[in-house]
């Protein structure tokens, strides 16, 4: 290995740089809402997953059993992330591979750095891996002068767009393949003349140009979906075999690896793999699974490095609430049934991470500070679609109102809550409050509707009336109608004599 | 079993308190009147405590936990010893069933002089059943008597179906109604974009929302859109409102009372 001269500094030290400083998220949702391509390219794709992941996983009978096995098998892990992950070093290091452990983004991006250095590599091909994405390592290489590719299709898409992946599992989702091929013609130098939208000849176009890359490439750079402890093996499930070829053809192998991927057996990939595929990409069994310890002399890369990063995933197992977000295994099921993520699409979350994961992922890994991570815990209806598809169980709408709770709020919007929860504690004043809406309903409503609201509310009346207040409320009817039965505000306080127990009904 | 029945003869003197919720209390009277009628209907006697105010799903939703928390107190007050507390909004029973416990063990901690109260809510919180799945599972009662000559299709909403769990119950009581047209709606189970306060932060992801659920409803060509819960219809029929189309919103409980006996 030749020795190189001094490494470029490196970028100022940020946690997850590629995306901040993006607006928040409904102001990033209304200019997706109103792009009409990108909303007929979104509810085609979701909506086609959408059906198909229902029905593969329906095909399992133990579907339930399995979610709450990878639950408690990750709970597991993390409640022992410790001694798996030093289990996990022991395993790579005494099978040839290098364990490097990275607090944040920049830290783990210094270390790659250093390594393609060493490597004297002036180009790096990609495995698709979310963890990159995370810590902006494509920019990092960049600006050394490293040419670095990446190989899955739809990540390669988003490269050549200069553009944001807008989905985990099919980063260019909001592309539809008249733009791709437009995209192709424009930024792929070697693409064949004439080639035409068919998704055949894209997928072709695109095979010849990173055939090129995966010879020419040094170094490969890849994520894991899981790091195996007591082999020290890590494992990526694919669709293309772009990162097979990546995972074997170059000398050097770098993978980026957040530390909850930790699983504490080879036996528990048993359960994972039959819940990953058919979650993500709708399938029984995905085309491709490699799974590589350390080296293996004269096969395969014998350059074997894993970068164990953090970049706030302590902090968020310090989060009683919150720590359930490192199950995730990155299947995007909850983007594909997310109502929301359908409309507002991906880029609005401003983060690797979009949709109802990346909506609790992002503010807990970097914080609730930037106007789009404050917004971002909001930025769901609470329908808890999410929640249902999960499969390794994580409530996010718990998550969202926890993460809620500890959002910076205006002092303003904080006052008004402190009012409403003080009248509608209290059934006075509840009373009183209604008394007084009956009686202003002359004024604020007409034909029994109110058309127009001063703001905030306005956001409501702007597309939607809003109910007039009734001449009486249920209260007063009850009150006038009824006033003797169970009219004490202390409530009954009795209990009940004689009769059957009425818990579990006659149904 | 099943079929038209009054189910005073199987559980006698069972005590019911209605949880009408502050929305419904507020904005939608005659949907507590018409939870009495059809109860009553049935030959049960229900109460309205009156001590009980609003459950605090707002603010819990909206960030304000300990605001949420203030409201455990005066609920699990006004509620003791019924054996039923029943509600016609899934989504408020929900927030009893799924948040009060935890509200009431950090209000207590917080507050020694309320102890007990986590152990009275966690008590009660199984005894909060929604309308449907109440005269369905609890009572076994589908059939309630009531005659509704109307073209209707029904929004399950999203607590109902994923918190509450009603499943096909309000259905099974719709089916029932005599004289209904009941027709499926497209895409029934995509949120209608309300979310409390969802509505205010992100308008137009929930205008956009709500823009397809008024077509998918507009697609049936019903002339009354069901749901068991006021907050979504109020949100649903605010659209189906503005943009003039003539359906009209109704909750299920509305509907079980017209008729005989209403």
């Amino acid at each position: 290995m030749t020795a190189r001269p001094a490494l470029p500094p490196a970028a100022p030290p940020g946690q997850m740089p590629t995306y901040l400083g993006m607006p928040a998220f409904p102001a990033a949702a209304r200019a997706a809402v109103a792009d009409s391509q990108l909303r007929r390219n979104l509810t085609h794709a979701t909506s086609a997953i959408r059906v198909k992941r229902a029905r593969v996983v329906g095909e399992l009978d133990d579907f339930a059993e399995l979610r709450a096995t990878a639950a408690a098998i990750k709970d597991h892990a993390l409640a022992n992330l410790g001694t798996y992950l030093q289990r996990f070093e022991e395993n790579v290091t005494a099978r040839g591979g290098h364990v490097h452990w990275a607090r944040d983004a920049a830290e783990a991006n210094a270390i790659v750095r250093n390594l393609v250095w060493q490597a004297g590599a002036t180009r790096a091909v990609k495995v698709k891996s979310m963890a990159t994405q995370e810590t902006g390592l494509n920019e990092a290489l960049a600006e050394m002068g490293i040419t670095v590719t990446e190989t899955d299709l739809a990540e390669l898409i988003v490269q050549l767009g200069h553009d944001r992946p807008s989905h985990i599992l099919v980063p260019a989702i909001h592309k539809n393949r008249a733009e791709i091929g437009e995209l192709f013609r424009r930024e792929m130098p070697d693409a064949p003349p004439g080639l035409r939208d068919e998704p055949a000849d894209l997928a072709a176009a695109a095979r010849a140009h990173l055939r090129q890359e995966f010879l020419a490439a040094q170094v490969a750079i890849s994520g894991a979906n899981f790091a195996i402890a007591d082999t020290g093996t890590l494992v990526v499930v694919e669709s293309e075999g772009n990162g097979r070829m990546c995972l074997t053809l170059p000398d050097t192998l770098i993978s980026v690896v957040g530390i909850e991927k930790v699983l504490p057996s080879w036996r528990d990939l048993e359960v994972f793999l039959a819940l990953l595929p058919r979650s993500s990409t709708a399938e029984r069994m995905n085309p491709y699974t490699s799974t590589w310890t350390g080296v293996m002399p004269g096969d395969g890369p014998q350059d074997v490095h894993v970068v164990l990063v953090d970049n706030g995933r302590t902090a968020t197992l310090a989060d009683d609430t919150g720590r359930q977000a490192l199950r995730c295994i990155r299947c995007s099921a909850c983007l594909n049934v997310c109502p929301v993520y359908e409309r507002a699409g991906g880029h609005a979350y401003g983060s690797p991470y979009p949709g109802p994961i990346g909506a609790i992922l992002s503010p807990l890994l970097r914080g609730e500070t930037s106007p789009v991570d404050a917004s971002l815990p909001f930025a769901s209806s609470l329908c808890g679609a999410c929640y249902e598809v999960c499969p390794v169980a994580i409530n996010i709408p718990e998550v969202l109102v926890h993460l809620r709770d500890k959002a910076p709020k205006h002092r303003s919007e904080r006052a008004v809550f402190a009012l409403s929860a003080a009248v509608l504690a209290s059934p006075r004043r509840l009373a009183a409050a209604q008394r007084a809406a009956s009686a202003g309903r002359k004024v604020v409503a007409r034909k029994g509707r109110i058309r127009r609201l001063p703001p905030p509310l306005s956001a409501w009346t702007d597309t939607r009336d809003a109910p007039a207040p009734p001449p009486e409320s249920f209260r007063a009817w009850w009150s006038r109608t009824r006033g003797g039965q169970g009219g004490s505000a202390a409530g009954r306080g009795t209990a009940v004599e004689g009769g059957p127990a009425v818990e579990g009904g006659t149904a | 079993m099943r079929g038209r029945a009054t189910s005073c003869d199987t559980v006698p003197d069972m005590r019911i308190g209605l949880f009408v919720t502050c929305l419904t209390d507020t904005l939608f009277p005659d949907t507590g009147k018409a939870v009495v009628t059809v109860l009553e209907r049935l030959g049960h006697q229900v109460e309205f405590p009156a001590g009980q105010a609003c459950c605090g799903q707002m603010h819990l939703n909206s960030g304000y936990r300990r605001e949420a928390a203030t409201m455990v107190p005066g609920f699990a007050r006004a509620f003791d010893g019924y054996d039923a507390i029943v509600t016609p909004s899934a989504s408020c029973g929900a927030m009893i069933h799924d948040y009060y416990p935890a509200l009431a063990r950090e209000r207590e901690q917080e507050r020694p002089a309320e102890r007990g109260l986590a152990d009275a809510v966690g008590e009660m919180a199984p005894r909060v059943h929604d309308l449907a799945t109440f005269l369905v599972r609890e009572l076994g009662v589908t059939d309630v008597g009531a005659y509704f000559p109307h073209r209707v299709t029904y929004h399950p909403t999203c607590h109902s179906l994923r918190m509450m769990h009603v499943g096909d119950a309000p259905c099974e009581l719709l089916r029932a109604v005599r004289g209904i047209d009941l027709v499926d709606l497209p895409d029934a189970d995509t949120c209608c974009g309300f979310g409390g306060t969802f509505a205010i932060k992100n308008p137009d992801v929930s205008a956009a929302m709500c823009a397809d659920k008024v077509a998918a409803v507009r697609e049936t060509r019903a002339e009354v859109l069901c749901a068991g819960d006021n907050s979504c219809l109020m949100h649903i029929g605010g659209a189906l409102s503005r943009t003039r189309t003539g359906v009209r919103p109704m909750h299920l409980a509305e509907i079980l009372a017209a008729g005989s006996g209403s």
